[in-house]
This record gives C-alpha cells, sequence and structure tokens, in this order.
C-alpha cells in the first residue's frame, strides 16, 4: 500500500537522523504514595472532586447496596455482561419480580444488533481491571463479554472495583499487570463522567459520555 | 491548506486588537488556564524533572525516528491496524477519501485533531460528497460557525456564551434560545448523538503512538473520542510521524506533561489506548481500523539539528495561553491552523518562510513560551532562528539576504560612534533632552512614534547632573 511513500519518508527520516547519537530515555517515577488505606482515600478523594458518587461497599453484598443506588435515580433499564463474575451475582441477586427493580438487560448480541438498545438504557454496570490512585482513574479492559460501549453510552456509568486492585501509580498497574505482553483492542482510563469546559471555560458534565459515574469498592 | 485566502498578518492583528470582545474573552479564558496549570504543576522542583524528562523521551523517539515507525507498523499490522503513509496533506487526504469511497460511506464523525486541520480533511471530504461532522464541542460550535479554531485545545475560546446561544438558535434545527451552559452543552449532546449513531466512519488523531505494543492513545474529557472510535464501523486515526514512543512506560510523564500543561488537569477524563480493531467474539468497536503516517514537511524538519526539537511538540497549546501576543490578537489572527508561539515556528517551516515567516515577528521575545513548555522546546531560539532564516532569503543566497541594508548599517555605526566618543554623547543627550518630544511621526521612526505617547527626555542626562550634584562615585 502506497510502498512508494513509505520508501521515500523512510529514507529520508534514515538520513535526517544519521550520526544523531541515540538519547538514553530516562526514568520517571513519581511522588510516592502511602499504602494502604490512604491510598483508596486518595482515590476516592479525587473521583470525587471530579463529580463520581463513591461508595465502599462489602465485597459480598454489592449488588444489595447497588439497589437502593439505582432506585434513587430512577433506573428502570440496567445493561449488564451476562457470563461475567459480576453479571453472574447481578443475576443471582436480583429479584425480576420486584417492581421497584430495573428491569436488567444483557448485553448479548454484537453492537449492529442492538445498537437503539444500547443508545435507550438508563444505566450500565460493568468490572474495572484496577485503579490508579495518584491520579483518580479507573481502569477498564473492555472485552469480550463485557463490550466497551457499555461504559460510554448509557447516562449512567456503574464501575465496580476490587479495592485490592488500587495501585499508587500508571506505570505500577502497567507493570504489575503485564500491560506491555498483551494489550486488548480497547483499554481505557476513565476518571469521572464525561465532561467539557468548551464554553466560556465553564466546566459542564456529561456532554458525550456518561452525565454521572458511579464507583463500588468492594472491601472485606 | 487551512489558511484563509489572502493572508494578511498585520491587518489581522489590527483587526483583532480593535475587538474588545475578542480581547476579553481570550483573556479570561487565558487567565483561568495559566491559573489553574499552575495548581495541578505545585511543585516547581518536580515540574522541572518531568519536564526534563518529558524532553528527553520525545528527543529520545525523534533520535531514531524511522526505526521506530517501522516497529509502529509491524506491531499495528500484527495487531490488525492497517496503516497508510502520506507524504503530503493531499496524499492523506485521498487516502481517507479512498477509505470512506470504499465503505460507501457520506457521513463521518470526527473527533478533535489539529492534524486533520494541518490537511483540510473537512474541506477536501465536503468536495467530494461526504459530510464530516466535527463532535467536539468546541469545534462542533467553530463548524456551526463556519470558522477555523482559533486555539489548538480550546478551538472556540474565542466565542462567548451569548455568541453561542445565538449561533445554536440559528443553525440547529429546533434548539431554544439559551445562554445557560448546561442547556447549550444539552443541545449539543441530543444533536451529536444521533450522529454517532448514524455514522458510518469515525475520524480521530493520536496523542501517542506506542511502537512496541502497537497502541494508539488518545486523551480527551468528553468522550466524543471513544464514540468515534468505538461506535461507527470503520475507524481512520490520522497522526504526523512525530508522534511515536518507544515503550508504554513512556506514556505516565508524557501524560501528566500533556494534561497538566493544556488544561491543567492532573488526567484527562478519558484516557484511550486503542490496539487494534473489534477482535473475534468481540460485540463492539469497528471492524477495521486504519491509521495514516503524515510526513507533510516533518522529515524535512528533522534533518535541522536546531529546527528538529520543533517536533518534540506535544500539542498541549500552553505557550498560546501564556504568550503576551496571543492573548491580545487570538488565533484566527496568525492566519494559519497553528498560532501562538508554535505555530510561529512550525508555519513557517510547514509553508515556507516566504508564505508564513512574518509569523515569527509576533513575539516580544519574552520567554515565557519557552519556559512553561513542557517537552523544553527552546521557542524564543527557534522564532530567532526562524527571523534570522526569513532575512536571509535574499535573491543571492543567504549571504547576500542577509547584509542588512545601507540605512540600517549606517545607523548602528553612529549609534557606536556617539556612544564611544563622551562629548557626541553629551551632545547627543542634550539634542534629545530639547528635540526628543518631537519624533517625527512620518519617515522610518513611524512605526514606533505613530502609536505612541511621544517619550518625555529629562533635560540633562543622569550622566551630567551627577558631575554637577559631585557624586562620591565621580
Amino acid at each position: 500500500m502506497n510502498e512508494p511513500a513509505r520508501t521515500m519518508i523512510l529514507s529520508r527520516l534514515r538520513a535526517a537522523v544519521r550520526g544523531v547519537l541515540p538519547v538514553a530515555p530516562p526514568e520517571w517515577n513519581p511522588p510516592a504514595l502511602p499504602g494502604g488505606e490512604a491510598r483508596i482515600e486518595r482515590l476516592q478523594r479525587l473521583l470525587e472532586a471530579v463529580r463520581t458518587e463513591v461508595h465502599r461497599v462489602p465485597r459480598t453484598a454489592w449488588v444489595e447496596s447497588l439497589k437502593p443506588i439505582l432506585r434513587q435515580r430512577g433506573v428502570r433499564r440496567l445493561l449488564y455482561a451476562p457470563g461475567t463474575p459480576l453479571g453472574r451475582s447481578l443475576e443471582a441477586g436480583w429479584d425480576d419480580g420486584a417492581g421497584d427493580l430495573p428491569r436488567r438487560i444483557p448485553f448479548e448480541r454484537p453492537m449492529e444488533d442492538c445498537k437503539a438498545m444500547v443508545f435507550e438504557v438508563d444505566a450500565a454496570v460493568t468490572s474495572t481491571a484496577g485503579a490508579v490512585a495518584d491520579v483518580g482513574s479507573l481502569v477498564l479492559r473492555p472485552d469480550a463479554r463485557e463490550p466497551r460501549s457499555m461504559s460510554l453510552v448509557p447516562p449512567l456509568h456503574i464501575a465496580v472495583l476490587d479495592s485490592a486492585a488500587v495501585f499508587d501509580s500508571l506505570g505500577a498497574i502497567m507493570r504489575a499487570q503485564k500491560w506491555a505482553a498483551a494489550m486488548p483492542a480497547n483499554l481505557v482510563l476513565v476518571s469521572g463522567p464525561s465532561r467539557t469546559a468548551d464554553i466560556e471555560m465553564t466546566l459542564a458534565f456529561g456532554v458525550h459520555g456518561p452525565k454521572a459515574l458511579v464507583v463500588l469498592i468492594l472491601v472485606d | 491548506m487551512g489558511e484563509r485566502p489572502a493572508f494578511d498578518f498585520r491587518g489581522n492583528i489590527l483587526r483583532a486588537l480593535a475587538d474588545g470582545q475578542l480581547r476579553r474573552n481570550l483573556q479570561s479564558a487565558m487567565d483561568g488556564l495559566i491559573r489553574k496549570r499552575r495548581a495541578v504543576f505545585d511543585d516547581p522542583a518536580e515540574l522541572e524533572a518531568l519536564r526534563t524528562v518529558g524532553q528527553s523521551l520525545k528527543q529520545a523517539a525523534l533520535s531514531r525516528l524511522p526505526a521506530l515507525l517501522e516497529e509502529l507498523e509491524a506491531n499495528c499490522t500484527a495487531n490488525g491496524i492497517q496503516v497508510h503513509w502520506a507524504e503530503t496533506a493531499a496524499e492523506a487526504n485521498r487516502l481517507v477519501l479512498a477509505i470512506c469511497q470504499g465503505e460507501r460511506a457520506t457521513r463521518v464523525v470526527k473527533g478533535k485533531s489539529m492534524v486533520t486541520e494541518e490537511i483540510g480533511l473537512n474541506h477536501f471530504l465536503a468536495d467530494h460528497g461526504v459530510e464530516v461532522l466535527e463532535t467536539d464541542l468546541g469545534e462542533f460550535i467553530i463548524q456551526l460557525a463556519g470558522e477555523p479554531p482559533s486555539h489548538i485545545i480550546v478551538p472556540a475560546v474565542h466565542k462567548n456564551r451569548d455568541q453561542i446561544a445565538r449561533l445554536f438558535h440559528a443553525r440547529i434545527p429546533g434548539a431554544p434560545y439559551t445562554e445557560k451552559v448546561e442547556e447549550l452543552n444539552a443541545i449539543a449532546r441530543r444533536t451529536l448523538r444521533q450522529k454517532f449513531f448514524e455514522g458510518q466512519v469515525g475520524v480521530s488523531g493520536v496523542n501517542f503512538a506506542v511502537a512496541r505494543t502497537g497502541s494508539l492513545c488518545l486523551v480527551e474529557n468528553e468522550g466524543n473520542g471513544r464514540m468515534c472510535t468505538t461506535v461507527p464501523p470503520v475507524h481512520i486515526a490520522l497522526m504526523g510521524l512525530e508522534k511515536v514512543v518507544a515503550r508504554l512506560e513512556d506514556l505516565p510523564p508524557l501524560l501528566r506533561l500533556l494534561t497538566g500543561s493544556a488544561t491543567g488537569q492532573i488526567v484527562t477524563t478519558y484516557v484511550n489506548l486503542i490496539s487494534g480493531p473489534r477482535r473475534p467474539g468481540e460485540k463492539d468497536g469497528p471492524r477495521e481500523l486504519h491509521l495514516i503516517l503524515l510526513d507533510n514537511g516533518r522529515s524535512r524538519i528533522l534533518a535541522d539539528p536546531e529546527l528538529r526539537q520543533t517536533l518534540q511538540c506535544i500539542r498541549c497549546g500552553t505557550c498560546l495561553n501564556h504568550c503576551p501576543v496571543y492573548v491580545r490578537i487570538g488565533g484566527h489572527a496568525y492566519g494559519f491552523v497553528y498560532p501562538g508561539p508554535i505555530g510561529e515556528v512550525l508555519t513557517p517551516q510547514l509553508e515556507g518562510l516566504a508564505r508564513a515567516g512574518v509569523l515569527a515577528t509576533a513575539s516580544s521575545l519574552c520567554q515565557a513560551c519557552g519556559e512553561v513548555c513542557p517537552v523544553r522546546i527552546p521557542l524564543p531560539d527557534l522564532i530567532r532562528r526562524m527571523r534570522t532564516d526569513g532575512a536571509c532569503q535574499g535573491p543571492g543566497g543567504p549571504e547576500d539576504g542577509c547584509r542588512p541594508p545601507l540605512w540600517e548599517s549606517l545607523a548602528w555605526k553612529i549609534w557606536a560612534l556617539v556612544n564611544t566618543h563622551p562629548g557626541l554623547n553629551a551632545l547627543g543627550n542634550a539634542l534629545l533632552g530639547r528635540f526628543g518630544r518631537r519624533l517625527p511621526r512620518r519617515g522610518p521612526l513611524a512605526a514606533w512614534s505613530a502609536v505612541r505617547t511621544p517619550p518625555r527626555f529629562a533635560p540633562k542626562s543622569l550622566h551630567a547632573l551627577a558631575v554637577k550634584e559631585g557624586l562620591p562615585h565621580e
């Protein structure tokens, strides 16, 4: 494919850097954080500062903790990923007959076949691969079972985070989880609901992505 | 590409300076951006260390650019990304059009990308029957207004909410008139959601491309970048070839510098790492992902050891925010896609000194841009280099062109003479004291005297006074 352009560009670039001594890339370590509880507190503080609702909930009873949040926000249709551990525990803890609970809607088919549904649900609940405490980010690794649009299209995104997967820094989580060895097609850091300041630098939330983000931190 | 028909820099500057509303809009926005940047980089020592890391990482990548690009191409291809090379803007435009035509696509949704502005993609596609919709709120606003961006990061910064309210009311069917920012955002959200839903091709830029993993990193706050790269069946990413870095581990410091410098955020709402199209079994994401590597003059810039530093730029826009000239005239006055100090350096190199060399005159060389640049590009030095190169554009080559005009050499000779001979110096001072207020408003001094209050020279010079008063040191 346009091989001549490639050849020309590369030959010019090679000529341009001929004789340039390669610079050794330096290491950078962000300021260290206190560990343990303080790390989770920092994460929570940073997320709350960008209008994210954070709840610490018992690991075994997160579905019960989710219910009042959904009721309070008037969620009627909740998108979830069947077949994931999260999806299975949601199914197990759901009383489909209870009138005040949202209808759970599994993301089962390719986007093309259910695009309207994805654009119409009120909320979606997803897992997270971890979090970065020094900047206050969640790490999402969408995959075949948990599609990427779940955390993007519905107006409310509920992210479930294991407190054991909170790392100090982006570099730390990259190394610990060996990202470089196998990158998924899509990996995204999420720090709060969608926002913009394009009109008079006035901060406003919910411009294209979710209008609200709720994080449930699973603790023992 | 990108520039308006006739480039009259002086005229643009005078018009911008006369626009009080523009100056107020810019001043308040730039003050806010400067304040937020300072708040996020609250430890000066840490910031300086980080800037050094950013500079070395970009220099390291540039020093082995061809090898990194080949590595990027190989790993992207292994990830299922189709990689294309474009020598010129026109070639890149044709590549995008060919992909759209192959998909029979007529509706493109685009995330904010300066490189697509650089190549004039929207106009080109529109001329060939493909509608491009800008989805970043700021870009959406200026697209409605039919204007180019006036800032690298906040493209609609020159407009205030009243202007945007009138624009939405006039151009979006069914949009009520409202000056509430929340409501204006809601109007944009409704309009654009439908477009994402219908979009056939998504176009985006790239902030960093990671050679080792074949990943494209894209930062944003709105989620429109995620929409453009997730919902349409085809995603086309365009990048200037200087955007490649070696390893995933290079990203954390560069991201910190980029978001902190650009918007004063410790991290943006979304940091996307895209390493391929939809994989087998996945339910969403584009079926096809194309990456276009654009040269458009960059290989030529790389060949010059000093100018090469221009390519370190990560497009954070902080040099604009801190520039006393940019804050007063705004981005449109610069006439080309990249405004401010980086534009004064980059544009003449992309468009040629003959067309754009005059941009380098829009600087007081106050050094602010150089002090804040997150990757330590010596912008003031490069602006001076552009001036020198521009002055050397004479018909007989550099030597000929660099010779100053006769009146200038004469003026400097007289100045030297007066300042090295005490008698002449005293005479000069006396003359200035008497006639200095009557600087001619015509002739060679008019550029200074026509627009300024005449200076008030003391009747006696300090030197003369000191002699008279008998200072002990004299």
